[in-house]
């Protein structure tokens, strides 16, 4: 009896944790699902089941498409550059000799990640600004006057160009992930393969790739998680405009609850995000679970 | 750390001979990967110092030639910042920044205490439900969230965003700190417990102190979430006084868009305390993020 009551009382070190995510993370999210069968506008306070038909809307709603569409373009750019991309960068970098350089390319790379994406957005939406900005400037000195266009102002280069911001942003931290990741592999291999007459590029494939798979096996799943959460730069940028063509789940569950007063679809389109955050955090679990099996 | 100066140490060959043996294939192979790291210095730090100086310029200049250097370091744009509002976001900034490391951490610090090194009944399903908040997008719980806080009175208050960049940080936090205790030795609560000491006291008095390194990396973690974030700011605060910087700077956007040097100054004010603080602790930075991708 006493040891019960004893073990009992170490959950009071848990207590503080588990009322605040029960109150303010588990709750509204087992709410959601219940709004999500509302027709709900917040400032007349009307409220009436429709069960399932804010899904069906959502099925034949061309705005959600486009919206997954661009999470899903999010998702392969950033693995291009921020997983593909950042792995060579960290590779050249540590096979820099000098440990002054590469600690300082490690350090300017990873600058813009400290920043918040407001900053940065906010300074990308100024560079791709067609009179004053920076790239439309830099083509005009290069010679390149025909390329210079309104980036963010058509939809036919808005998304990739709140895309690349954000690859701007990110990749010296998946650098600097990865830069961990090969110090741990241990110097002999690569002498050995130096000494066998490897050159840099097949000991990059064949040592570096294989050796840090744990790592970039994580930052693909990482990066797609965080490719269906993406808000920051959107809403900063263009606020999902022009035509809709930047909308992302996220801004469209904004956009849906906000401003056209829709929170039963908002919630719907809410339910959508979670189905898919849920399966990718599945995923990782599965991941890291196998990896610490094997090891 | 150690690991980069045993590799520096390990491949410091005999330099004579080292550029015959690359070969010409292997000079080229050099310089273009010289190229490409400058060159990505260059990609990163340009856009930066373009932002800072133009926090420095008038708005003809700006204007009239972006590419110029201003014609004068005159800092009225900074003080122009400072009073029309961004005093008042640095102020929100800071205090939910603190407020919120503050409870994130201790929270997190006991309930990973709680889930290591106390035995308590259903510890794995407590771990479960603490560490699976990892999963969830913050925008999955947006829509209640408003509804809660509307009706606690807590909307377009500081203590909203308080709240929740703890509740939404909780997971992670604890995750970190969690993997670090977990190597603690079990003998260290043996001998407080002989020595007398109650849990209480061997948590604040030894396992804290222990911890030390990787609290600091989840402050630092968290001081960069809080400073950043921007969905919940955006959503649950409006107005002068209660918006963080993030908003605040999107506020100042609005008003003064036209006097763009303006706003330059207010995102250079909001960017250099955390970089300023990265390029002070990156030690524990990279660690933290290391570790918090799952070691």
């Amino acid at each position: 009896m006493h040891s019960r009551f004893h073990r009992a009382r170490g959950l009071l070190w848990l207590v503080p944790a588990i009322l605040v995510l029960v109150a303010f993370v588990y709750l509204p999210l087992v709410q959601n699902f219940g709004f999500a069968t509302l027709s709900w506008d917040i400032y007349s306070g009307s409220q009436e089941f429709i069960g399932m038909r804010n899904f069906e809307k959502l099925a034949t709603d061309p705005v959600f498409w486009i919206s997954l569409g661009n999470n899903l373009l999010y998702a392969v750019l950033s693995i291009v550059f921020q997983v593909a991309g950042a792995l060579v960068v960290a590779a050249f970098v540590e096979s820099i000799r000098s440990r002054r350089i590469r600690n300082t390319l490690r350090v300017t790379y990873f600058i813009p990640s400290a920043i918040s994406l407001t900053v940065s957005g906010l300074l990308f939406y100024f560079i791709y600004e067609p009179n004053l900005g920076m790239l439309n400037n830099v083509l005009d000195f290069a010679g390149l006057e025909a390329l210079a266009q309104p980036w963010l102002g058509q939809e036919s280069t808005a998304m990739v160009g709140i895309i690349m911001m954000s690859q701007w942003q990110g990749f010296g931290y998946s650098a600097l992930l990865f830069t961990v990741a090969i110090q741990r592999i241990p110097s002999e291999l690569y002498e050995a393969a130096e000494i066998d007459g490897i050159g840099p590029i097949r000991r990059f494939f064949t040592i570096t790739v294989p050796l840090v798979r744990e790592m970039w096996g994580l930052m693909i799943i990482v990066t797609i998680s965080g490719a269906f959460q993406v808000f920051n730069e959107v809403m900063v940028m263009t606020s999902g405009g022009p035509n809709n063509s930047t909308q992302v789940l996220a801004t469209w569950l904004y956009n849906s609850g906000f401003v056209r007063n829709d929170f039963g679809y908002a919630a719907a389109i809410a339910v959508v995000i979670f189905v898919l955050s849920l399966g990718i955090g599945l995923v990782q679990l599965w991941y890291t679970r196998k990896r610490r099996v094997e090891v | 750390m150690s690991g980069t100066e045993t590799r520096a140490m390990l491949t410091v060959p005999p330099q004579s001979g080292r550029i015959g043996r690359l070969g010409f294939i292997g000079v080229i192979a050099r310089v273009f990967m010289w190229s490409f790291l400058i060159g990505l210095a260059v990609v990163v730090v340009y856009p930066l110092l373009w932002m800072v100086f133009n926090g420095f310029k008038t708005n003809a200049e700006l204007f009239g030639n972006p590419f110029a250097l201003p014609l004068q370091w005159n800092w009225d744009n900074y003080v122009n910042a400072w009073n029309r509002g961004v005093s008042n976001y640095v102020m929100t900034s800071v205090l939910v920044t603190v407020t919120s490391t503050i409870t994130t951490v201790f929270i997190s610090a006991w309930a990973a205490y709680g889930l290591t090194r106390v035995r308590i009944p259903f510890g794995r399903f407590w771990s479960g439900f603490i560490l699976g908040g990892l999963m969830l997008a913050p925008a999955v719980a947006l829509i209640p969230l408003v509804r809660m806080f509307q009706a606690l009175g807590l909307y377009n208050t500081f203590w909203a965003l308080m709240i929740l960049y703890t509740a939404f940080r909780i997971p992670f936090t604890t995750f970190l700190i969690r993997a670090y205790m977990i190597d603690l030795p079990s003998e260290i609560d043996e001998a407080a417990e002989v020595d007398g000491a109650s849990r209480w006291t061997a948590f604040w008095r030894i396992i804290l102190p222990m911890c030390k390194p990787i609290l600091i990396s989840t402050v630092l973690l968290h001081v960069l979430f809080a400073w950043n974030e921007y969905l919940f700011a955006m959503v649950f605060t409006s107005g002068t006084g209660v918006e963080p910087l993030p908003v605040g700077l999107t506020s100042l956007m609005s008003r003064h868009g036209t006097d763009y040097p303006v706003v330059f100054a207010g995102m250079v004010i909001a960017a250099v305390p955390v970089i300023v603080l990265f390029l002070i602790c990156q030690r524990y930075f990279v660690k933290g993020l290391a570790d918090g991708i799952g070691k």
